[in-house]
C-alpha cells in the first residue's frame, strides 16, 4: 500500500518534470524563432531583389563582385563591384545594388550612375553578420538586369553583437 | 563639431580621362540592431545618402544602409570633362549633413 503510494507520487513528479521540460523547450524554440526573425533570410533577400527588378529576368554575367572569400572581421569587409559596360550615352549602367542573406536587413548599398561615370565600378566596406552569400544586381540603360554572387566566410560577425 | 573627411581627387587630368575618386568620412554608422550596456537598443544613426556633383551636375549617388561599415569609404569613377569643382554631400539620420569640395584642373 505504502509502496504503491510512493510510485504514484513518483509518477506525478515525472509527469510534472516532463511537462515543464516540454514547456521550457517550447519557450526556447520560440526564443530562437524570434532571434532568427530579426535577421534577413534568403527569402527576404529575394523579396528585396524582386522589389528592385519586378518581373524582369536577371541574367548572370557582366557584373563582378570582388570580395575576400574568408574574412576575419565582419565589421569591415572590403567589396569591389565592377560592371562590364562601355558607359556611353546609349549603353551604360544605371544602377548597381548589393544585397545580403543574413544581415538584419537585405539591402547593403544602391548606387546610381550614368554615362558620366566613364567606368562602372565602386569599392566600399560593408558589415556582414554571418558567413553568407552576397548578390550584386546591375541595371543597364536598356532595362536589363545582370547579377553576380559571392560567398563570404566570416569569423567575427558584425551588426548583432552586444556591448556587454 | 567638424566631421573629418578624406577626399582623393586628382588635381589635374586630361580631358576625357576616367579618374578615380576616393572618399572617406568619419561616422559611427550605428546599425540600430545593437544592444547597449543598459540592455536597450542603441538608436540607428547612419548616413543614408551620398551625392557627388561635378560642376553642379550629379555624377554619382549612393543610398547607404546600416550594413555599410563605420567610417564609410567609397571609391568610384568619373570622366574629367571640364575644369571646376567636384562637390560631395553626405546626409543622414538626426539631420547629419556634411559638404566638401575638391577642385580639378582639366587640360
Amino acid at each position: 500500500m505504502k509502496q504503491q503510494r510512493a510510485t504514484k507520487a513518483d509518477a506525478t513528479r515525472r509527469d510534472f518534470l516532463t511537462g515543464t521540460a516540454g514547456l521550457a523547450g517550447a519557450v526556447a524554440l520560440a526564443f530562437v524563432a524570434t532571434i532568427r526573425s530579426s535577421r534577413a533570410t534568403p527569402a527576404m533577400m529575394q523579396a528585396a531583389i524582386k522589389q528592385l527588378v519586378g518581373e524582369a529576368p536577371i541574367r548572370k554575367g557582366k557584373v563582378m563582385i570582388d570580395v575576400p572569400p574568408l574574412v576575419e572581421n565582419g565589421n569591415a569587409v572590403p567589396v569591389t563591384i565592377t560592371v562590364d559596360s562601355p558607359m556611353t550615352a546609349a549603353d551604360h549602367v544605371k544602377s548597381i545594388h548589393l544585397f545580403n542573406q543574413k544581415n538584419p536587413q537585405p539591402n547593403v548599398i544602391g548606387v546610381h550612375l550614368g554615362p558620366r561615370a566613364g567606368k562602372a565600378a565602386l569599392s566600399t566596406r560593408i558589415k556582414l553578420a554571418d558567413a553568407q552569400t552576397i548578390v550584386a544586381v546591375a541595371q543597364l540603360s536598356d532595362g536589363s538586369f545582370w547579377s553576380d554572387e559571392a560567398d563570404v566566410i566570416v569569423t567575427i560577425a558584425a551588426c548583432v553583437e552586444d556591448l556587454q | 563639431m567638424t566631421v573629418r573627411t578624406l577626399i582623393n581627387v586628382p588635381a589635374k587630368a586630361r580631358r576625357g580621362e576616367v579618374i578615380e575618386i576616393k572618399t572617406l568620412i568619419a561616422h559611427p554608422m550605428e546599425t540600430g540592431f545593437r544592444v547597449g550596456l543598459n540592455g536597450a537598443l542603441i538608436a540607428r544613426d547612419i548616413i543614408t545618402t551620398f551625392r557627388c556633383t561635378y560642376n553642379g551636375e550629379e555624377i554619382f549617388r549612393a543610398d547607404f544602409s546600416p550594413a555599410i561599415a563605420a567610417n564609410p569609404f567609397l571609391t568610384f569613377f568619373t570622366v574629367a570633362t571640364a575644369t571646376g569643382t567636384i562637390r560631395f554631400e553626405w546626409t543622414g539620420d538626426d539631420g547629419f549633413s556634411v559638404t566638401e569640395s575638391a577642385p580639378i584642373t582639366v587640360e
